[in-house]
């Protein structure tokens, strides 16, 4: 089962996707996907990996990790399925990543690997954008990278833990206009989902609602206004978003 | 932490690290290094996750023994009213209050990668008592804080020291991502943290915000 949230005629609601992507509301209407607004699915808080995949590590040139490299995110960077996002004027690289996102669904703390799928209301997939042009080597990734606002399409739904038998052996791909432009397993995971589970609530206690996007595998390239850009992971979603300029974004938004 | 603090202060906290004179002095020469190569050319941001939130007069707990826990005494900035793209001259109009804010920290050894270990740990973002409206505050930028450890005076330094000013954060930070009503700006912690041990009393005062408590316990089996 799918579950999302969708504003339609002004109204947000909570829904279930059905396997064709028709939308149902809890009062019984139906409507297909390009008739609602798609919102983020979920609003805690966003636990992010870097360096999650070893050929992506290598292709910034650093050693893999031997702790999770873990950055956080708040809501106001989330954007919904088949939205836009902005790239800043005058940055020479903008790129997108792939990730498979797994939400937490009850309150988890001390959490064993073993145990930790149970904490799960299920997975979602996010488009975890940076622009790097503005990375500092101060808490790197810093914000101004990685928490834009609506800079991380997260979507369109959450799909029940029980509809994804194997989490890690799914195909994550990327599209730019069609072209297939990055491609990879969350078999090559470095910390896989239990194991940020265990580490993180090993410290802290995670919340119904918060995420952890578990990193992204090789593959990145530059994006511009006008490009359409989709993230898959395999069995879970597919996230559309397009890229305006900045110009485009702030005068959308003010007439919003 | 009072009701009008409580419900108005709802939103992302947002923490700036770096931000006092002193601090960020005495490290020049090792942010010329590796692995930081230069100072900082923007403000230099943490998030407090929602479980770190904690009131006064709440417990810390202490991550145990051959850890330290360290208080970091802050001025915190209500956001009033969303702030989007706001100019230094229009900055304090989307400013609610100010609070006291502890933010609770293990210690930082290097800045490099995001401190969410020594950061977001359950009740490590104390808040309160009370907002003071803007308006009741003359003068945000020249204020004494003071971190008193069972009464004892253990750190001190002024927001006269901020190495941004107020609306120098919001103009900057407000750029890339919007500043909520509701959001709490941690304006930063002064030079010299210092450990505090299970039992101890915690109290940051700044001056004309009263006095923000804290009691530091033991982590107990079984009650987390």
């Amino acid at each position: 089962m799918k579950h999302a949230r969708i504003r339609f005629e002004s109204q947000i609601h909570s829904v279930t996707v059905d396997a064709d992507n028709i939308v149902h509301l809890s009062d019984g209407r139906s409507l297909s996907e390009d008739q609602v607004e798609w919102l983020p699915p979920a609003k805690g808080s966003m636990f992010a990996l870097g360096l999650n995949y070893a050929d992506h590590a290598a292709e910034l040139a650093f050693a893999p990790p031997t702790e999770p490299l873990v950055f956080v995110k708040s809501p106001g960077t989330y954007t919904g399925h088949n939205q836009i996002t902005w790239r800043p004027d005058n940055v020479a690289y903008m790129h997108y990543e792939c990730e498979l996102v797994a939400v937490i669904g009850k309150p988890a703390r001390n959490v064993k690997r073993e145990d930790a799928l149970s904490y799960l209301a299920g997975y979602t997939l996010c488009n975890d954008y940076a622009i790097r042009d503005y990375l500092e080597n101060y808490y790197r990734p810093n914000l101004r990278v990685k928490n834009r606002d609506a800079t991380t399409p997260v979507g369109p739904w959450i799909i029940d833990v029980a509809d994804i038998p194997d989490p890690s052996n799914l195909k994550l791909r990327t599209w730019i206009n069609g072209e297939l432009r990055q491609e990879g397993s969350t078999k090559d995971m470095i910390f896989d989902i239990p194991y940020l589970i265990e580490y993180l609530s090993g410290f802290m206690t995670l919340q119904p609602g918060d995420m952890i996007a578990t990193g992204t595998p090789e593959g990145l390239a530059d994006v511009v206004p006008g490009d359409e850009v989709i993230v898959e992971v395999e069995g879970v979603g597919r996230l559309v978003n397009r890229i305006v300029s900045e110009a485009d974004f702030f005068s959308a938004r003010k007439e919003a | 932490m009072s009701h009008a603090l409580h419900d108005v202060a709802t939103g992302t906290l947002l923490g700036v690290a770096l931000n006092y004179q002193g601090l960020l002095l005495k490290r020049v020469s090792e942010f010329e290094q590796p692995p930081y190569q230069k100072l900082p050319v923007k403000p230099v941001l943490f998030i407090k996750t929602p479980n770190t939130r904690n009131v006064h007069g709440g417990t810390v707990v202490h991550p145990g023994a051959g850890v330290s826990l360290q208080p970091g005494p802050a001025l915190g900035v209500v956001i009033g009213k969303d702030a989007s793209r706001i100019s230094v001259d229009e900055a304090l109009d989307h400013v609610a209050g100010y609070t006291i804010v502890n933010e609770f920290s293990l210690p930082e050894e290097s800045y490099y990668r995001p401190a969410v270990k020594a950061k977001c740990r359950d009740g490590f973002c104390a808040i309160g008592p009370e907002l003071v409206p803007r308006e009741q505050l003359a003068n945000p930028h020249d204020l004494t804080l003071q971190l008193r450890v069972n009464g004892e005076l253990r750190q001190e330094d002024s927001t006269a020291n901020f190495v941004r000013k107020i609306p120098q954060l919001i103009a900057e930070i407000s750029e890339f991502m919007t500043l909520y009503a509701g959001d709490v700006l941690i304006t930063g912690t002064p030079l010299g943290r210092v450990d505090v041990l299970p039992g101890d009393r915690v109290d940051v005062e700044i001056q004309g915000l009263g006095c923000l408590t804290n009691i530091i316990v033991a982590e107990q089996e079984g009650t987390v």
